[in-house]
């Protein structure tokens, strides 16, 4: 899992509330066999309008997704979360996420910041008016900055050093590989193996 | 104070206990599939880790694959990207593989034990739930999720989050044509479809002591029907007669050596359970469920029940749901409820005792008419076992199908499936909605009553074909 510090990068508004996991990732997508390329189908409902926001040449390249409130409801889909990221998304900005989603999120390395929902309506209304305008997502001090707005953001401390430290649940068990080594050590002979085939 | 059966086996397994932490504990069998393995392998590719313990890796195929024409190519693209998504897998990290067509290849929980993979004491894990079956020989089995997939490739262990236990202690003996499967039926409609949640069920009691090794795999199965965890029966001579000289199971000293530790691993007798149970085993009868959730079940000999009986709310809209999607009249005794189809098979039922069970019922006989009826072994170890008994004679003399091993119709992940409206009795786990088939409708029930069922054409025990003979005339 890549580390996350501080991340700046244009915007996407979107202004819609109770976005489900059907929404961002239709159940069609769930038959692939890999963790990448679900970019194609984030919101494909939507795409297929040509105005819709992700559609217009000046919102490419953008990297924080700025939703309306309870964002992710639905299926608890993790495929979800990769279809953001495959996109190209680093954070997502709502003042309510679904539970789920957010550990979905959270786990993978996609940073979702609850804001209070005026602060969301400011960062819209200047993202809608600016498509160049910068949000910057500081997880290092929990603050979110752009042009007129700063504003601290709450995240469980275990859950930050997680992030800032780039660390997914494998790699939290494979700082103690000392202890999973000793243990391998100590097993008894008589416990089966599946290898070599006999 | 003493410890449980699940304690135990627990407490042998634990890596690193911290404060404040999730226990960590080793996984001594993880069982791969191709449903649940592809995005865990990928995100190992991804993150450039290897399969830490391979040799305590093993893959089958099972749930997509065909059972007719196995030599052809997969029509399903779905079905053919997951197969061959894992043969690549499995070559790219060195995981054993049984594919199809391969002689241990079958349903994976039919597949552990019949290796002698599975041993009591162990910890077993698979990205299915029914790897609860495998607790059957007193190992802590249960099914994970596919990021806990990658997890356990990556390392060998898990966190996990401990679990309380619950005793279902069944005494005395079941009566005669009442198998393994009415007993965990009667369980599930007992304590409900969420009675077990965060719980490991320990089946204890003479009923359970004097079930064979199938039929325990047969009780063990289905504890994930009552939302528990895991469910788990302490290893015993049963146990130890069963794996004895299996491919996998220990020899020589290191059997002398498991065996002495395996005799520990049994509840101390002052263990306490969070909760207990009993259930007398006389009591029993061959019970069928009605409803699209494995606890609406009830006694072959009753009625369709009337959701106005129901005291709970919740339970009366869901019942009323589920005799509508059923197609059923409350109060219609349930003996004459008709049948469209039968399977016989699955990790629930698809082992060769239960085929022998069915067969032993067919027996010159037939099927009637305008029924159809698949048998799917659970594995081709067991398919070859029924070929050499002659059991497939038997089931095609009766009319039935003889197919090849796999999930089949369990689930209908392959074509075989239910049409809308059609129903069926059914030897496997579930009965939920759409389980079989869009809009099939799914009775549970044991292969002994599957095979009778076949034969009426509606729902029956083996004791209602006594008055009906109908034997065929050669
Ligand atoms: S037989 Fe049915 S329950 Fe068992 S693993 Fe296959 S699909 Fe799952």
């Amino acid at each position: 899992m890549e580390k996350f510090t501080t991340h700046t990068g244009r915007a996407v508004p979107l202004r819609r509330s109770n976005v489900d996991t059907d929404q961002i990732i239709p159940a069609h997508w769930l038959k692939k066999v890999t963790r990448s390329g679900f970019e194609g189908g984030l919101f494909e409902a939507w795409r297929k309008d040509e105005s819709f926001i992700l559609n217009r040449p000046e919102r490419q390249g953008a990297t924080v997704l700025v939703a309306g409130p309870e964002f992710g409801t639905g299926s608890s889909r993790e495929h979800a979360v990769w279809a953001l990221q495959n996109y190209g998304f680093h954070a997502v900005i709502s003042s309510r996420f679904a539970d789920i989603f957010r550990g979905n999120s959270l786990k993978n390395g996609l940073l979702t910041v609850v804001l209070p929902q005026e602060t969301v309506e400011r960062l819209w209304v200047l993202t809608e008016s600016d498509p160049s305008a910068e949000i910057t997502v500081d997880l290092e001090n929990r603050e979110v900055r752009a042009e007129g707005v700063t504003a601290s953001f709450e995240l469980d401390d275990n859950v930050r050093w997680r992030l800032l430290n780039g660390l997914d649940d494998i790699s939290i068990t494979l700082q103690n590989e000392a202890d999973i080594a000793a243990y391998e050590a100590t097993r008894p002979a008589f416990k089966p193996r599946t290898l070599p085939v006999s | 104070m003493g410890r449980t059966l699940a304690e135990k086996v627990w407490d042998d397994h634990v890596v690193r206990r911290a404060e404040g932490e999730p226990d960590l504990l080793f996984i001594d069998l993880h069982l791969l599939h191709e449903v649940t393995s592809p995005q865990a392998f990928d995100g190992l590719r991804l993150a450039g880790r290897p399969v830490r313990r391979t040799d305590l890796t093993i893959a089958t195929e099972d749930h997509n694959t065909p059972t007719l024409d196995i030599d052809k190519p997969i029509a399903d693209p779905v079905s053919r990207v997951q197969l061959e998504t894992l043969r690549r897998n499995a070559a790219e990290f060195g995981v054993r593989i049984h594919s199809l067509g391969d002689v241990e290849q079958g349903v994976v929980h039919v597949v552990g034990p019949q290796l002698g993979l599975t041993q009591p004491g162990m910890t077993v894990v698979c990205g299915d739930s029914h790897t609860s079956t495998h607790g059957a020989f007193g190992a802590l089995a249960f099914g994970i999720g596919t990021s806990q997939v990658e997890h356990v490739l990556a390392t060998q262990t898990l966190p996990l989050a401990p679990f309380r236990t619950m005793a279902i202690t069944v005494e005395g003996e079941l009566p005669e044509g009442v198998t393994a499967k009415d007993l965990i039926l009667a369980v599930i409609a007992k304590i409900g479809t969420g009675g077990g949640q965060g719980y490991v069920l320990e089946y204890r009691g003479s009923a359970i002591r004097s079930l064979s090794m199938e039929a325990r795999m047969t009780v063990c199965n289905m504890s994930i029907e009552a939302g528990a965890r895991a469910g788990m029966i302490a290893p015993d001579e049963t146990t130890f007669e069963y794996l004895k000289g299996r491919p996998h199971a220990p020899q020589g000293e290191d059997w002398d050596a498991a065996v002495e530790y395996w005799r520990t691993l049994g509840t101390d007798e002052d263990a306490v359970f969070d909760h207990e149970i009993l259930i007398d085993a006389s009591e029993l009868t061959p019970f069928v469920t009605w409803g699209t959730n494995p606890g609406q079940g009830a006694p072959l000999g009753s009625a369709v029940p009337n959701p106005e009986d129901f005291a709970d709310p919740q339970e009366r809209l869901a019942a009323e749901n589920a005799l509508a999607y059923m197609g059923l009249e409350a109060g219609t005794p349930l003996r004459e409820v008709a049948v469209d189809a039968v399977f016989v098979g699955s990790c629930t039922n698809g082992r060769i005792e239960d085929l022998r069970a069915a067969a032993a019922i067919l027996e010159g006989r037939r099927i009637a008419d305008g029924v159809r009826m698949l048998v799917v072994p659970g594995s081709v170890r067991v398919a070859l076992q029924a070929v050499e008994e002659g059991l497939d004679k038997v089931f095609t003399a009766a009319g039935a199908e003889w197919r090849h091993a796999g999930c089949s119709m369990c689930l209908g992940m392959n074509p075989d499936q239910l049409a809308p409206g059609e129903r069926c009795a059914s030897t496997s786990n579930r009965n939920f909605e759409g389980r079989q088939g869009k809009g099939g409708r799914t009775h549970l029930v044991s292969p002994q009553v599957a095979a009778a069922t076949a034969v009426l054409g509606r729902l029956a025990a083996p004791a209602d074909l006594v008055s009906t003979n109908v034997a065929v005339e050669a």
